[in-house]
């Protein structure tokens, strides 16, 4: 968020790099049901960002000692893989994950109806293919599509978006540029059908009143993001359908 | 259920089939399954590709990173080969660092990209005995349904045939062009159930074989590499067989990768 | 919008869509909220006397008391078996609820891994800890056949109105036929007329939201069987 460049990141006219306006959000792309062997997957492309979504469970809890009597356990693994950024990641966990993967089972199981599924675990694994600048909220936008496709009873799918600041600007959904170069970035999730938000981080310098227009911002944009989930299980089901009655 | 097991009459079922030249996906025995694959997938990677051999699914990233060659090699780039077998992809599978399948199965793609001489690694030196041109592939199992190994060597050498060096991004741009490939290594791996051999298991068959052996040729139909798994034993003559497999298969398989990059 | 008298579409619904605003009390697969009911799965919106819920198209089998399940066997203790039935739970068999008697620690003679068993569900507690029994008529271990699975949730489907497809099914190919409500369904008679209802049983999951579905699969049932020599 400290970064400095000579770019303009936000020109006279109020236009970013990418051609988008402050409050677009980049081009995303949903698709629900793509893999064969999980119960539920689906596969989402924000700008450049593409990230795979699996669940599998409601399934017996390992290790046993996480089990809860009264209600199922949401388990969350957020793995970046070795190519989705320029400089090659060296595999497996390391501290950023561990924590994006803790707050994404957070604002998961909020949703999740895990009283109905006493003892048992639901597992979510997120994979991010390519990465650029909000890889946290594009898998969480994935994952709560996978547990709807994988049948998992819920209030509501959960969309995720950030909101940040470049070039003294408030912006909706920051590019790779924006974010290294910005001074603030903040991803939030909401339960669309109550506005109330289930993951929210901040970093970087922001005053009330320009953190006040981000929320507002993000989570109008949080709807758009919803009606485009929807949509990608509306097609899933069509499909499905349409399959079905093809060779009648 | 993780640790469910393949019931008798399954079992009894696929092996029935298989006395009758057939299998339970309607397959002959030496049939494989059908290829397809994205190619350039992945803009962060320097070549990428993402295979279905049927169900089973793998995706493979390169990155070319210049770095420091081995001191009794300095003239010549370095190759390293990674495979995880991550949870999305079977509820068999855990989490935490690669275990000795996901070991053995990346050492099997190496050692048929290595040994084949696929990929010119004399053709990757920068600055002799300072710097050379560093090759990371990186394998995924994203859905497994049985033989990830040839998968695995499918999408790792997609990946590596549409690679780009990334000279300009590393202030070399003199370095611009592709990674510089010799031939097509390919796997066929041939699997025993019983005393059937078959080729392309999907997850039934595999866990019910007593033994498979992976067989990797080149262009001209040499052997390059080999992995006998699996607590089973083989014949000197199913020896014979899977090698004549390896050899026409992989010419076919060959073909189907050069349609696919076009 | 549909006419009040049209015969009801089938509504497609997805989690957290408002299904009634009229005061009904929320049925399965469904929770209210100030006063109105929201899906809480995908599936398709079934009202019935009992409240406004959803019918999922698919997910995870829930055990219920009284159900006939089809288990494999996949742990063996010494006085139980561990029997994996499709669900989120692991259901134990006692060996007081088997038709043999077992000597401690002899549980192994009896049913081993990978061995097919027919059960009912005898009992779910609250926090869901399952006990199931082969004392009851037809209930045993099964050898050969075919073993199909499919979402459980097209098992009403795979038996139709008051039972009309699992007859056609059993009529016309002359197979015995097991139907677990956990989607095993286990297919036992010639080995070529059991390969046809197993496609057919596939085709109806697949078809399950097609009319006229029971005259599809009596076409696909007469023009694949093979002819009977008599």
């Amino acid at each position: 968020m400290s970064g400095h460049t000579d770019m303009v990141l936000v020109d006279e006219n109020g236009m970013r790099i990418d051609g988008r306006t402050a409050t677009e959000h980049r081009p995303i792309k949903i698709e629900a049901g793509v893999l064969k062997n999980a119960d539920g997957s689906a596969y989402v492309e924000i700008g450049k960002n593409k990230v795979l979504a699996a669940v599998y469970g409601p399934r017996e809890c390992h290790p046993r000692h996480l089990q809860n009597p009264t209600k199922a356990i949401v388990q969350c693994k957020y793995n970046m893989q070795a190519f989705s950024v320029s400089d090659r990641k060296r595999p497996g966990t390391d501290r950023r994950s561990i924590e994006i993967s803790k707050i994404t089972a957070e604002a998961l199981e909020n949703v999740v109806l895990t009283e109905l599924y006493p003892r048992a675990s639901i597992d979510v694994y997120i994979e991010i293919l390519q990465a650029n600048a909000g890889t946290r909220c594009a898998g969480l936008t994935a994952a709560s599509v996978a547990l709807a496709d994988a049948g998992i009873p819920m209030r509501d799918i959960v969309p995720a978006i950030a909101a940040g600041k470049a070039d003294g600007h408030v912006l909706l959904d920051l590019n790779k540029e924006e974010d290294n170069y910005g001074q603030a970035d903040v991803p939030i999730a909401i339960v669309p059908s109550t506005d109330e938000i289930v993951l929210l981080q901040m970093d970087g310098n922001m005053t009330r009143e320009e953190f006040d227009k981000a929320i507002s911002m993000a989570v109008g944009a949080c709807h758009e993001v919803y009606d485009i989930q929807k949509d990608a299980l509306k097609r899933r089901y069509s499909n499905n359908k349409e399959e079905s009655e093809s060779d009648e | 259920m993780s640790n469910a097991a393949i019931s008798d009459i399954k079992r009894d079922h696929i092996v029935n089939l298989l006395a009758k030249g057939t299998r339970t996906d309607g397959r002959g025995l030496s049939d494989i399954r059908e290829i397809s694959a994205m190619i350039d997938c992945i803009e962060s990677a320097d070549g990428s590709a993402r295979v279905k051999l049927g169900n089973t699914e793998v995706i493979a990233g390169v990155k070319i990173i210049p770095g420091a060659p081995f001191a009794d090699t300095p003239k010549s780039g370095v190759l390293t080969t990674g495979a995880e077998f991550i949870p999305m992809a079977h509820a068999s599978f855990e989490s935490g660092p690669p275990g000795e399948d996901a070991i053995e199965l990346a050492r099997v793609v190496d050692r048929g990209i290595r040994e084949s001489g696929m990929v010119d690694v004399d053709g990757l030196c920068i600055a002799e005995g300072e710097k050379v041109w560093m090759c990371f592939i990186d394998m995924y199992a994203l859905d497994y349904d049985g033989n990830l190994f040839d998968a695995s060597n499918l999408a790792a050498v997609l990946a590596l045939k549409t690679a780009k060096i990334p000279g300009t991004q590393y202030g070399l741009p003199e370095w611009d062009r592709p990674l510089p490939i010799t031939c097509t290594p390919i796997s066929v791996t041939s699997s025993k159930i019983g005393n059937t051999l078959i080729l392309d298991p999907n997850f039934d068959e595999e866990h019910i074989s007593s033994a498979r052996l992976t067989v990797t040729t080149d262009d001209n139909g040499n052997f390059r590499a080999m992995q006998k798994g699996g607590q089973g034993s083989i014949t000197l003559d199913e020896l014979s067989q899977c090698l004549d497999a390896a050899v026409e298969k992989g010419k076919e398989i060959r073909e189907t990768l050069n349609k696919i990059i076009g | 919008m549909e006419k009040r008298n049209a015969k009801p579409k089938r509504e497609f619904v997805l989690p957290g869509d408002v299904i009634d605003e009229s005061g009904a009390k929320a049925g399965e697969y469904a929770y209210s909220r100030e006063g109105k009911v929201y899906a809480a799965v995908m599936g398709i919106k079934n009202s019935s006397p009992v409240g406004v819920g959803v019918i999922p198209l698919w997910g995870q089998y829930m055990p219920c008391a009284g159900d006939f399940v089809i288990g494999i066997v996949n742990d063996i203790g010494p006085s139980n078996w561990m029997i994996d039935i499709n669900s989120p739970y692991p259901a134990p068999l006692h060996v007081s609820e088997v038709p043999w008697k077992v000597e401690f620690g002899d549980t192994s003679r009896f049913l081993n891994i990978g061995n097919v068993v027919l059960l009912k569900i005898l009992s779910v507690d609250e926090s869901k800890k399952i006990q199931v029994t082969m004392n009851d008529s037809g209930l045993r271990k099964v050898d050969g056949g075919l073993l199909v699975e499919i979402a459980h949730s097209k098992v009403s489907r795979v038996i139709g109105r008051s039972g009309s497809m699992i007859q056609l099914l059993k009529s016309e190919s002359g197979c015995r036929i097991f139907v677990g409500q956990n989607g095993r369904i286990w297919i036992d008679g010639d080995e070529d007329r059991a390969a046809v209802v197993a496609e057919a049983i596939k085709m109806i999951e697949e078809k399950a939201q097609t009319r006229e579905l029971t005259e599809k699969v009596k076409e696909f049932l007469e023009s694949r069987l093979p002819i009977e020599e008599e």
